[in-house]
């Protein structure tokens, strides 16, 4: 079993025209890879209507509907993290509980508002109530803003589990950009923050320094846009794990915060 | 055959790296069956003088065979034009210079005159774009990334100079290449390890617009995994034929000559 955490798709209303292959070649380079399944989410209409990390509601909506159309069509591989903007609170509640009502299995916020934001508290006590996790869009130490997202980082995301210490989080992508050693040295202490190794980052020593700081038991597997390096950092666990501690990386970990039944039976 | 033409030998002075001993480098090739890496000294990209790494390159590769060292050359010191004819004595593939580490203009004179330095010497001119992802950079590392200008303006100084590239991503490839005549870009081979896989495709893409010609075999290690070039590959649908040259038989004819 191998559970992919951090996956995306497209749609037809997002800009990219080769909406379809890249979906099929996610699919497809699952398949060569062993991937069981993908724990998706959809950012609204990728920018082409409203901005990637600002999506408008409808937008959001559209994506997350989109998502699960994919969820449907292939029961097997694709689940979903529903999207939602915490400026629009009433609009994310809603939206999460028709998301998980229809079958998706977690959160996704990105950047539309900072991690620590008390915006995010209700969102996080839907997240409890229902028992999903929450993955977060994280910029591995952010040293200034960047442009077209309020990007948080570990010490923001950090502050908003302490808040809410029985809501499981994902901090997104420790390869995916940044100092990620920051992030790193803030989680030690935080039980509820699992990492999510995704992004294409293949740092020599990066994997060394996830397992040192919160241990094989919060360490998740994932791809994010880059299937390859995904591949190459789960051929290096291989090396580096035992086959206990490597089963937890690749799927037993996520089978623990993501709800009860969300994955087929190893 | 595999043969990595971008490998480091040395401490990076930035973050801790493991891995960065002769026999690290030994145990990461056979862990992930490379046969022969092309290896450059690491310290030295950030020494005033890069060419002092040279020594301690060349006796390393010495003895190990598996190891083709590729020294540095600054070609705003005096005397460089040596380091030429001691790479050629110790039949290094190539050489590498990295302008913007060492404070240089990349498209100014002194690079231009080593273009054809290395032109006349019939040895290919290994150039990285980055090291390190730039979101991730040290405060104090802080050398531009290499310029994909400076690589068309390379390509046009002189009619014979060849270049490798390494930790180009697909953006930099398709400038340079549709940026220069055929001829120009037949002249410049890129290194893998940058340039994404699936769902993004960016590989397969440039292996249809560009060729398989151009592409070698690089993994940028210890810095980066080398698994995940191997995996890059692994991920393609291309005949045999067309996955030994960019592991090895392109390296190895730009090697010839």
């Amino acid at each position: 079993m191998l559970i992919d955490v951090h996956a995306h798709f497209y749609h037809d209303r997002s800009p990219r025209a080769d909406w379809r292959e890249r979906n099929a070649s996610r699919l497809s380079a699952g398949e060569k890879i062993g991937i069981s399944v993908h724990v998706a989410s959809i950012l609204g209409s990728w920018g082409r209507t409203s901005p990637i990390y600002f999506p408008s509601p409808a937008d959001l909506e559209y994506g997350n509907s989109a998502l699960l159309a994919l969820q449907r069509e292939h029961p097997a591989r694709i689940r979903g993290y529903v999207t939602v903007n915490p400026n629009y609170t009433a609009h994310a509640l809603t939206e999460i509980g028709r998301c998980l009502g229809a079958g998706m299995i977690g959160i996704k916020l990105a950047a539309s508002r900072r991690a620590d934001d008390p915006l995010l508290d209700p969102i996080c006590e839907r997240a409890r109530e229902r028992a999903v996790p929450i993955l977060h869009h994280i910029w591995q130490h952010r040293s200034r803003d960047w442009p077209g997202q309020e990007a948080s980082d570990a010490v923001e995301l950090v502050a908003l589990a302490r808040r809410h210490p029985a809501v499981s989080f994902v901090l997104a992508h420790i390869g995916g950009g940044g100092d990620w050693q920051h992030s790193l040295a803030v989680l030690r202490e935080v039980p509820n923050v699992w990492v999510d190794l995704s992004g294409s980052g293949v740092d020599g020593g990066m994997l060394e320094s996830c397992v040192e700081a919160v241990g094989v038991e919060r360490l998740l597997w994932g791809a994010d846009l880059t299937l390859d390096t995904a591949w190459a950092k789960l051929r290096y666990l291989e090396r580096l794990l035992d086959r206990d501690d490597l089963e937890r990386v690749k799927w037993k970990n996520a089978a623990r915060i993501f709800p009860r039944g969300a994955f087929p039976p190893d | 055959m595999r043969i990595d033409v971008s490998a480091f030998l040395g401490a990076y002075p930035y973050r801790r790296v493991p891995g960065t001993s002769p026999d690290a480098l030994r145990r990461a090739m056979e862990r992930v069956a490379i046969d022969a890496a092309w290896v450059s000294h690491l310290p030295s990209v950030f020494w005033r003088d890069p060419v002092a790494g040279n020594a301690w390159l060349y006796e390393t590769a010495a003895v190990e065979p598996r190891f083709k060292p590729v020294p540095a050359v600054h070609p705003g010191l005096s005397g460089w034009e040596g380091v030429l004819g001691a790479a050629a004595d110790h039949r290094a593939p190539a050489v590498r210079c990295d302008p913007t580490y060492y404070g240089l203009d990349p498209v100014g004179a002194e690079m231009r005159v080593l273009a054809a330095a290395c032109s006349a010497a019939r040895l290919p001119l290994l150039l990285a774009v980055r090291l390190e992802d730039g979101r991730q950079r040290h405060p104090h590392d802080r050398a531009p990334e290499l310029p994909a200008a400076a690589v068309r303006a390379l390509l046009r100084s002189d009619d014979d100079v060849r270049l490798i590239v390494t930790h180009a991503d697909r953006a930099f490839v398709e400038e340079v290449h549709f940026g220069s005549t055929p001829e120009a870009a037949a002249r410049v081979w890129w290194d893998i390890s940058w340039i994404w896989g699936p769902p993004e495709d960016h590989l397969e893409t440039l292996l249809h617009t560009i060729g398989v010609e151009r592409f070698v075999f690089g993994t940028g290690q210890p810095l980066r995994l080398p698994e995940t070039s191997v995996a890059k590959l692994d991920l393609l649908d291309v005949t045999p034929a067309a996955r030994e040259a960019i592991e090895s038989g392109n390296a190895s004819r730009v090697q010839a000559g």
